[in-house]
């Protein structure tokens, strides 16, 4: 097994996240460099991912190295009975690292578990996706020169949203406030505030998200899904409740940005768009950079700065 | 008087004792006894000092398992087991938890890898406020001990 895979936010340290964000910035300052001249990094995608599919594809091209792997399960052996065993160890014989998004969960502990090479988590079912916790990072950190005693809120699906899950783990280095905004079907789960309980993070909830980020420095708005609720009629009522639009932003602070892991739907009203406190397109572009510096500290190729 | 008879019956083997009475069928089915060819005594509803109303177990020459005592560890962590050799007990043995559990529990989680991939299955063990959880160590998922799917 290798010990440099990043399974779980929860693999890295402080040291290793502030570290991963300080390579980040490097590389956003040069993204072209062939620091993995002559790597072969496998992307293996058993279900569909085409946004972090193709922003790690692109992190290791820019950095010379070359892409090997397949985009869906219905191209690849485990259409026809392969075990993830078999898979990892005939493509860890060609590539020296492997980024792997499988539908279940942990699959990536598994797979960094029998494989001889780094394995990069892009995500296992419900579970983790770090490199979407650790771009937040550096969204935040950009956007607020800090990551320390930040006014976060969380919004909309609290309880399936592995991305709000993440950030609270990978935050609570950094002394932060909590604002979880959510209806009372899709609630922060008591895990997590125990969590923040254990960490002395300050939190409250709330179900009303108007006027409710006033002293927010981010505002992390999330996707309310159809699938997740019983009752029809309550989604369309949610789904309209949790609209972000920018004449809510009037009496927000000047520095407060506001980032969503995207696909977005109706959460975001398009004419929020055009507000310079909209970042989430920025937050996007932003994952390529931190993903060259995952890809690069996994197969310890960070550049020296 | 009672207790003389359960422990001298036996002359080789091993005798769990203190188990709640509600329990002792799971500990029959855990133990895969149904199928089980040693001789086997069976007696609930027993009355205990300690826990009320206690099931007890006797397995003739059979020693039980590592793996067979973390899942006793799980269902019934207060029993108590006595191994006997010649009528004698020669040793008596406390259930406790390890920090790791492997292949005996099955992860609740039906999306989890190991539910569909022939993987060993393997729960961290997390003792806090008297209570125990198990946590996944593919897809970090936490059930409590009571709850936990014993295969």
């Amino acid at each position: 097994m290798s010990n440099n895979s990043l399974v779980s936010i929860s693999d890295y340290s402080k040291e290793e996240i502030l570290s991963i964000l300080d390579s980040a910035a490097e590389f956003e300052a040069n993204p072209n460099r062939k620091t993995l001249d002559g790597k072969v990094i496998a992307t293996l995608f058993f279900e569909p991912s085409t946004r972090t599919r193709l922003s790690f594809e692109t992190a290791v091209i820019r950095l010379g190295g070359s892409i090997i792997g397949f985009s869906d399960a219905a191209t690849s052996s485990s259409s026809k009975g392969e075990t993830l065993n078999d898979t990892i160890h005939m493509v860890s014989s060609y590539a020296d690292a492997i980024v792997m998004r499988h539908p279940l969960e942990g699959a990536a502990r598994y797979a960094a578990e029998i494989s001889p090479v780094p394995i990069v988590n892009a995500g296992d079912g419900a579970n983790q996706h770090p490199s979407q916790t650790l771009l937040d990072l550096y969204s935040i950190l950009k956007t607020q020169g800090t990551l320390e005693n930040l006014n976060i809120c969380l919004v909309g699906d609290l309880k399936y949203g592995r991305t709000v899950h993440s950030l609270i783990m990978a935050m609570s280095h950094f002394n932060p406030t909590f604002r979880f905004i959510a209806p009372d079907e899709l609630k922060m789960p008591e895990e997590y505030k125990i969590f923040c309980k254990k960490h002395n993070i300050k939190y409250t909830e709330s179900i009303e998200l108007h006027d409710n980020f006033n002293d927010a420095d981010i505002l992390y708005m999330t996707r309310v899904q159809r699938e997740r609720f019983q009752d029809l009629m309550e989604y369309e009522r949610v789904k309209n409740v949790y609209t972000l639009k920018n004449e809510m932003l009037e009496h927000s602070k000047p520095n407060l940005r506001i980032l969503h892991p995207l696909p977005r739907v109706t959460e975001i009203d398009m004419d929020v768009d055009a507000s310079e406190k909209a970042y989430y397109f920025q937050q996007a572009q932003n994952g390529l950079y931190v993903r060259q510096a995952i890809v690069s500290k996994v197969l310890d190729n960070v550049p020296i700065i | 008087m009672e207790k003389k008879l359960k422990v001298a019956a036996l002359r080789d083997g091993t005798v769990i004792d203190h188990i709640p009475a509600d329990k002792l069928f799971k500990v029959v089915h855990i133990l895969h006894l149904d199928t089980c060819d040693n001789q086997i005594t069976l007696a609930n509803n027993l009355e205990s000092k300690k826990i009320g109303l206690k099931g007890l177990v006797k397995i003739a020459d059979r020693a039980l398992a590592e793996n067979e005592t973390n899942k006793l560890a799980l269902i019934c962590p207060d029993a108590k087991i006595n191994i006997i050799r010649d009528f004698e007990v020669v040793e008596k043995r406390p259930l406790i938890l390890p920090d790791e559990i492997r292949e005996v529990v099955q992860c609740a989680n039906p999306n989890c890898i190991t539910n569909h991939q022939p993987v060993v299955t393997r729960f961290i063990v997390i003792k806090e406020d008297e209570q125990v959880r198990l946590k996944c160590r593919y897809c970090e998922r936490e059930v409590k001990a009571e709850e936990v799917k014993i295969k």
